[in-house]
């Protein structure tokens, strides 16, 4: 096995810190000892993430390998990612996946470890922090599932100075009660007009919570601050912009005809010459697609004039800038979004066409913008450490396509070899990047669980594997101090929170009211 | 300590099997011994799913099955028995013997087949995708309405005669049901999630 992990010239104090086979690789890996998991040496496997990835890579990996034991970390107190953060308040059937994370979590081979993050920057004030120099010495398998949490940005002037820029990410984590963005505060009274730029289902969820009744989230579990500002809302009109037309558009069908459907809001008709002539001829799922957007609301009689809210899908813009009244200063308000018209190439029909700008421009007035042109997801800080390759450009972890991650190495003619790391895998968005729905991440998920058991039971190198190890309990005895060990949030911790939060919502007749800050969450645990 | 959910369900599971599951499969294994050893399954999980993969199939080497499935389905009645037959992801045929008004979801997961269901149920994602093999079958079905058809768009290997398991109620016009598990699983690059 041509594995060797070295660690960069530059990269002082690392002696010692990672464990000996990080440094002695061929000593670890020539080695080949059975690979059976036995109740004295089970497979042991940390999960960084608790959101669907980490867990249906988790619930397929026990269910396959007897005895598997898996710690999953998490650096909120709360499990289940993006189901709980991501996922629209008013789609609560798509949380019913929790019901399976949750029978995966009372097994006892099972250990949930919460509230700490995996890394080496104290940015996690309420929580733990442990270094994955010491995962990597207790464990035989890491899977890394810790999701997109950064967003793309336009790079357009006012972006970062203008009052009313907002990402989409940040608003879909502030009306999901995600700590980290609980304080952001959209102003919805700025004006009428608001502009969502991209064209991806988070860009729809964002235009529908922008224009649904209020009260029909009032049932939700909505964050009750969300509720408030948005009961508030002076927004009667969405533009969904992208650059490209409807046959490029990132979009499912559900969340257009959920959009379509909302009562008293309309759709502006979209501009029929980028819709293919003949739609008969089109494989089904851009048909179905292309013949609602053609229908548009007229099913439902609702016209724009009839309606005191309407959106539309604004195709073949590029953004150019954000701009404050004339008047204004620089940081002002938000008052208008200027993009620059383009044409498609090599036509529109083509799925896979690229937008060309033109010099022809259009300003939409907008008091309001997000941008919602994808996630990414960042390296964790010690990748670089032990040559773990990250793609950059992607926002994901090099990875063979079934989530074995590769490492990269310079070798003496100066030119880059990749390989598979042993014991390091990585399933959902970090893998994949930041696209697909619930069962495109399961099915994902499983592909990364069979490339595990297939490497298990084929004898590839895992980490740890001549020895026995322990998991988090050897994780806790190297790193944590005396007192830290209460601040972990268990499985059972959880159940509390949750009980809790139930306990609020039935106060307010809703199905959930979520504590949005760490502290009100670890104040229920005591 | 209290007995934990997976383990009461799977034990509630395995009573039922118990009970009266005509379950003719190519993969037929016998109940009988399970009921004999209640005092081994109250002793570990890890004993638990040894003794339920023994109660599914024991076709997979190193499986232990699921422990962790739901699905609840009431037994037939004797002589008011319908027929499915699921073709899982092995090629493996299981001909089970089901209730009239039972969906092909609940169906599949009682009797421990692999298909998930990832939103319970409430036709809100694609994983319980069924391929229906005969289509004079798939015609006598209710015609599938928008909201299945919308997620049945995003369902891996879709065909002409897909349908989303849940939303599939059996009934005498369909006794002797034929569909297929799609497998796609193996193959999957990170290229397919592209946007």
């Amino acid at each position: 096995m041509a594995f060797v992990a070295r660690v960069k010239p530059g990269a002082l104090g690392l002696r010692g810190r990672w464990p000996s086979q990080v440094h002695a690789p061929r000593r670890m890996y020539s080695q080949h000892p059975a690979h059976h998991a036995t109740p004295e040496h089970p497979l042991r496997v940390a999960v960084i993430g608790s959101g669907p990835a980490g867990f249906y890579t988790t619930y397929k990996l026990m269910a396959k390998i007897q005895g598997t034991k898996v710690d999953m970390y998490e650096s909120l107190p709360v499990p289940f990612g993006l189901v709980r953060f991501g996922v629209a308040p008013d789609h609560p059937e798509v949380k019913n996946c929790q019901e399976k994370f949750e029978e995966v979590a009372s097994s006892p081979d099972f250990n949930f470890i919460g509230n700490v993050s995996v890394g080496t920057k104290p940015d996690h004030p309420d929580g733990l922090t442990v270094p994955l120099a010491s995962l990597f010495r207790h464990y035989n398998a890491i899977i890394f599932a810790y999701g997109a949490a950064q967003d793309r940005k336009l790079g357009i002037p006012g972006e970062d100075q203008l009052k009313g820029v907002y990402s989409a990410r940040e608003f879909v984590g502030w009306y999901n009660g995600l700590p980290q963005h609980a304080n952001i505060n959209p102003d919805l009274t700025q004006g009428e007009e608001a502009v969502v730029i991209g064209q991806g289902n988070v860009a729809l969820d964002v235009a529908r919570m922008l224009l649904e009744d209020v009260d029909v989230l009032r049932k939700t579990d909505i964050a009750a601050h969300a509720l408030e500002t948005l009961s508030q809302s002076r927004v009667k009109r969405v533009h969904v912009v992208g650059r490209r037309g409807p046959m490029q558009a990132a979009f499912t069908i559900k969340e257009v005809r959920e959009l379509m459907k909302l009562s008293n809001v309309s759709f502006h008709p979209v501009d029929t010459s980028l819709l293919p002539p003949d739609l008969k001829s089109l494989p089904r799922a851009p048909r179905r697609l292309m013949e609602m957007l053609a229908k548009g609301t007229t099913a439902t009689s609702q016209s724009p004039s009839e309606t005191s809210k309407s959106w539309s899908l604004d195709f073949c813009l590029t953004p150019k800038a954000f701009s404050p009244s004339s008047s204004s200063p620089a940081s002002a308000q938000l008052a208008s979004t200027t993009f620059k018209r383009t044409t498609l190439s090599p036509s529109p029909f083509d799925p896979n066409a690229y937008a060309l700008p033109t010099a022809e421009t259009l300003t939409l007035p907008s008091s309001i913008a997000f941008r919602s042109i994808g996630y990414k997801s960042t390296p964790l800080p010690e990748f670089s450490d032990i040559n773990v390759s990250f793609d950059e450009r992607r926002g994901i972890i090099s990875n063979d396509g079934y989530g074995r991650v590769q490492h990269e190495e310079r070798t003496r003619g100066a030119e880059m070899s990749h390989g598979s790391f042993p014991g390091l895998y990585c399933a959902g968005w970090v893998k994949t990047g930041p696209t697909g729905v619930i069962a495109s991440t399961m099915e994902n998920a499983f592909a990364t669980a069979d490339a595990i058991i297939e490497d298990w039971v084929s004898r590839t190198p895992f980490l740890n594997v001549d020895r026995k190890v322990h998991g988090w309990e050897g994780v806790k005895s190297e790193v944590l101090r005396s007192g830290d060990e209460k601040r972990v949030v268990d499985w059972q911790g959880w159940r509390r929170i949750d009980e809790a939060e139930r306990e609020r919502g039935r106060e307010t007749g809703r199905s959930r009211e979520k504590f949005t800050r760490t502290e009100e969450m670890l104040n229920v645990l005591g | 300590m209290s007995t934990p959910r997976v383990l009461r369900q799977s034990l509630q599971r395995l009573a039922q099997h118990a009970r009266c599951y005509s379950k003719t499969t190519t993969t037929t294994t016998t109940t009988a011994p399970l009921r004999t050893q209640p005092q081994r399954l109250l002793t570990a999980w890890s004993t638990t799913t040894q003794l339920s993969a023994s109660a599914s199939s024991a076709r997979r080497s190193l499986s232990t099955s699921s422990a962790l499935q739901h699905g609840h389905v009431d037994p037939p009645k004797p002589g008011e028995e319908l027929y499915v037959t699921f073709i899982d992801k092995d090629n493996q045929t299981h001909r089970l013997a089901v209730s009239e008004g039972d969906n092909l979801l609940d169906i599949a997961q009682s009797h421990d087949l692999e298909m998930e269901g990832a939103c319970g149920g409430s036709c809100a994602c694609s994983t319980c995708h069924v391929i229906v093999q005969d289509q004079d079958m798939y015609d006598r079905m209710p015609e599938p309405d928008d909201d299945e058809n919308d997620m049945l768009d995003l369902a891996f290997g879709l065909t002409e005669t897909s349908r989303l398991g849940c939303q599939v109620h059996m009934t005498k016009e369909l006794d002797g049901l034929v569909v297929k598990l799609p497998s796609m699983t193996r193959n999957l690059q990170a290229s397919d999630f592209k946007s």
